[in-house]
């Protein structure tokens, strides 16, 4: 079967109602798939086959987190510093990428305004699964200081799901670097039943 | 052109103006002689340079209009003001004068409310054209949650 849309999203609705229309006898080749990874898992010690299995593609998907590159206001200029060579987080595996098409997380890094929003959730939902997001700033969170604006989407987990919430006004590149290896961490129990890992007390 | 000149113009053409400074001269002129100021201001003291227009919202004594407009040569500056009467948001516009008040004055009528009369193209210019009020005025709730994104 395709699988159902996972996050409360309007856009995936419609495309999951758009395919399962299309195909109603399911995606053979995921049932395929499903079938023969239920076998092994309800086979005696296939757990640890299918386990490892998940475990593999979760060191695969926490270590090539490409965030698209998107900027909103002035966190974006410590986000660029910590894609730059003094942060360094391509040997955490990530690239800024100039395509949403090919980008799994989004860094939302700066004050969202409500005529920015629709354009922020068109960009995230041309983004493929499985995708992640990150806000970053007091006004990503909340709205920070332009909370009280009349323009300003208080929070942008109003607009989209958001894994990782990083504090700052602006982070430095430090705290947005341990708010992405928390999302490696988050990454690295992701499961296949869709629900998102729950929020990690750890802090560094 | 001299600012004692332009002072005896301006009280020689709009006796009723009240005008204070020179400055610039902050010239407080009936609403119904908005436009007719700024012809005379252009035309008369050559002042050529239209540098901004906004509206101020003093609550229950109604909105008043601002521009300035400038004389670059011989730094003669007018400084324009109107009163608005209580729950009136109609003022004729200064773009038959001015082509550059086109866009200030979408964008007060955008943040303000104010329809001018006489503009070619009135409508919002910032802000969304679904969006409901005029966020500057005080009788704007700053936390009006927008209906999508409560």
């Amino acid at each position: 079967m395709i699988p159902a849309p996972v996050w409360r999203n309007f856009k995936d609705l419609q495309e999951y109602e758009r395919l399962r229309q299309q195909r109603p006898e399911g995606d053979k080749h995921s049932a395929l798939f499903e079938s023969v990874t239920e076998g092994i898992h309800s086979f005696p010690g296939g757990f640890v086959v299918t386990t490892a299995a998940d475990a593999f593609l979760n060191w695969a998907r926490k270590s090539s987190v490409w965030p698209v590159t998107f900027g909103l206001a002035c966190c974006a200029i410590e986000m660029m510093a910590t894609f730059a060579s003094r942060f360094d987080v391509e040997r955490l595996g990530m690239v800024p990428w100039a395509s949403p098409r090919h980008s799994d997380l989004m860094i939302v890094s700066g004050t969202v305004t409500i005529k920015m929003a629709p354009m922020l959730l068109r960009i995230y939902d041309q983004m493929p699964d499985p995708k992640w997001a990150v806000s970053m700033g007091s006004c990503a969170n909340s709205g920070g200081p332009f909370r009280h604006g009349y323009h300003v989407v208080k929070g942008v987990d109003r607009v989209i799901p958001v894994d990782v919430y990083v504090p700052g006004c602006p982070p430095p590149p430090e705290s947005l670097l341990n708010g992405l290896l928390l999302l490696q961490d988050q990454i690295a129990h992701f499961r296949r039943t869709g629900k998102r890992a729950a929020a990690n007390p750890k802090v560094d | 052109m001299t600012r004692p000149q332009a002072a005896s113009l301006i009280s020689q053409h709009f006796g009723g103006a009240q005008v204070q400074g020179d400055a610039p001269f902050v010239v407080t002129v009936p609403a119904e002689q908005w436009q007719s100021f700024a012809r005379f201001a252009k035309d008369t003291l050559g002042c050529r340079f239209f540098s901004f227009s906004t509206a101020v919202d003093w609550k229950e004594h109604g909105l008043e209009l601002v521009a300035r407009i400038d004389n670059l040569d011989d730094g003669v500056a007018v400084l324009m003001k109107a009163r608005l009467a209580p729950g009136v948001s109609e003022c004729p516009s200064l773009v038959p004068v001015f082509r550059g008040a086109d866009w200030m004055e979408r964008e007060c009528y955008d943040m303000f409310g104010i329809r001018f009369a006489g503009h070619p193209d009135l409508r919002r210019i910032l802000l969304g054209d679904d969006w409901v009020g005029h966020p500057l005025l005080k009788s704007y709730a700053v936390d009006t949650p927008y209906p999508p994104y409560r």
